[in-house]
């Protein structure tokens, strides 16, 4: 053997470390894509699904996400319903911002320190701001 | 296997030679999506109201449509890309990945299809 598994050389420093805004980013990007991918298309699914079966299909699906007319488990789920929706949509900006952040990560630049730390926190104060914005035209427009 | 030299022990193991075309496409469908979703969005938030006469008339408009069956191509597509990222990250046992090895090669198709189905139907009647 060219060299002996098990007797490289390993960091000393492997559990000295503390969480910074681009680990923190990193997986957030990992668990909002997957949460959009399973959760959100599934929503999509259904509502587009129900949206083609008509007027009784689609008043169903808005009854169990969000109007709860009937109430018992209903009101339930469409509790339910509006954390997951606020939830894809900051899920979505902040897929989205990390996602444009990869873009420039991509090209190669944007590494040092400061700078990466600035704009991955940027990437959370834009997914946090773009949400409220969202539902506040949602709900008063 | 190799014959314990460094060359020897790496050769087999590395690239399958679809790499950047995954990498690319994840790229390109991710600027499709900057572009698809936000539109889906901002259409349904300005939205006058959310009741079915509302939401129908508008889906079934052409560039609604359009935009709709693009997202079940483009959406899935990036999903698909990346889940299978995902799981080839945390599955490592063979049963698992022949589980994830089907799951990404059958759900995303299943789940756009339904979708363009169902935008058909209500771009080109029906209910």
């Amino acid at each position: 053997m060219a060299q002996a598994p098990g007797k490289r050389p390993l960091s000393p420093h492997l559990e000295i470390w503390r969480w910074g805004p681009a680990m923190l980013v990193s997986i957030l990007h990992r668990i909002t894509g997957n949460g959009l991918a399973f959760v959100g298309l599934a929503l999509l699914l259904w509502w587009i699904g129900a949206l083609a079966g008509g007027p009784a299909s689609y008043q169903t699906f808005l009854d169990w996400v969000w109007l709860a007319p009937a109430g018992g488990l209903q009101t339930v789920t469409a509790i339910l319903g509006k954390v997951v929706l606020v939830g894809l949509t900051w899920a979505f900006f902040q897929h989205m911002a990390t996602g444009i952040r990869h873009f420039v990560l991509d090209i190669g630049a944007g590494y040092e320190l400061e700078a990466n730390a600035r704009w991955s926190s940027l990437t959370i104060l834009f997914s946090v701001a773009a949400t409220s914005v969202f539902w506040a035209v949602v709900l008063l427009h | 296997m190799g014959n314990g030299t460094s060359i020897g022990r790496v050769r087999g193991l590395g690239s399958s030679h679809h790499g950047t075309h995954h990498f690319l496409s994840s790229r390109l469908t991710a600027v499709g999506n900057l572009v698809l979703i936000p539109f889906l969005m901002i259409s349904l938030a300005l939205m006058p109201s959310h009741d079915y006469a509302t939401v129908h008339a508008w889906a079934a408009k052409p560039l609604p449509a359009t935009a709709l069956i693009l997202i079940m191509i483009n959406t899935f597509h990036h999903a698909r890309l990346g889940v299978q990222v995902m799981l080839e990250d945390y599955i490592h046992e063979e049963g698992g990945k022949i589980a994830a090895w089907l799951l990404v090669n059958l759900v995303p198709f299943a789940g756009a299809a339904f979708g363009i189905v169902s935008v058909v139907r209500i771009a080109l009647g029906g209910a």
